[in-house]
């Protein structure tokens, strides 16, 4: 099959799963239905291309290990939320954007380049306590317990829904 | 290197690093024909093995991230990504 054959139905289809997920778990899509479905299109020829769905907005190795950050959505995105409301892509953007009130602008790349690649992000090996040295801080969302180790805690807890100012710094 | 070459009005070379998947490329792509210019583009994602590796030194000499849309003014003003206003500035 040829990767520019994806059909429309199947991008309809894909499109809508990939909504519902990222509203379920308190993201949201662009709204600019066109530009968006021409991001799953790429994403699945992506998935064509390669076996899994690196991003469209930036060039797959072509291996999986070496892909994993940029698989969708990516490691990038939370922090691109954060600071610029939109993914790299601006697939997944803000509240804000996505209500219509602002415009997604680009994104600057935070991926490391092709030289700065493959350097195993060191996994901190937790010191028994007092000692506990960790990468990031550990959010508790106070009403369902669901932990996350990020710079801030997300906009909505992606288990019960509640909003931001619910979490705790955890650890 | 497929180079496509879309004809317009000539402001010197004008040539769009791009992958066929990317949003901002086609945004960046969709620009220039508003513009008229001509401009030369190849989709990076498309080639293969020495030929893409070739392309990305390219590229990184003007943008070392590596990232996309990457678009090269007369040999001499990289523009990364859809920054659309300085894109119209370069080519007016």
């Amino acid at each position: 099959m040829n990767p520019a054959d994806i059909e429309e139905k199947e991008i309809d289809r894909i499109y809508v799963i990939i909504k519902k997920e990222a509203e379920g778990g308190g993201y949201f899509l662009n709204p600019d239905v066109d530009f968006t479905k021409n991001l799953v299109r790429g994403l699945l020829k992506n998935e064509q291309r390669y076996g899994y769905r690196a991003c469209p907005c930036r060039l797959a190795a072509g291996n999986k290990d070496e892909d994993l950050d940029i698989i969708c959505p990516c490691n990038y995105r939370d922090p691109d939320l954060d600071d610029f409301g939109a993914c790299y892509c601006a697939l997944y953007v803000s509240g804000a954007i996505a209500g219509g009130k602002t415009q997604e602008a680009p994104v600057p790349e935070r991926r490391p380049p092709r030289s700065g690649r493959g350097k195993k992000k060191v996994v901190q090996t937790i010191p028994v306590a007092p000692a506990l040295s960790l990468s990031l801080p550990v959010w508790r969302c106070t009403v369902c317990g669901y932990l996350c180790a990020r710079e801030q805690p997300p906009g909505i807890c992606p288990i019960c829904k509640v909003t931001k100012e619910r979490f705790e710094r955890f650890l | 290197m497929v180079v496509e070459h879309v004809n317009g009005k000539k402001k010197g070379t004008v040539m769009l690093y791009a992958l066929s998947t990317c949003g901002w490329c086609a945004r960046t792509k969709e620009l220039l024909r508003t513009l008229g210019v001509d401009f030369d583009y190849t989709y990076v994602d498309l080639l293969e093995g020495k030929e893409q590796d070739d392309v990305m030194n390219e590229v990184e000499r003007w943008n070392p991230k590596g990232s996309f849309p990457t678009l090269v003014i007369k040999d001499k003003t990289g523009i990364i990504g859809f920054r659309e206003d300085e894109i119209r500035e370069a080519l007016k």
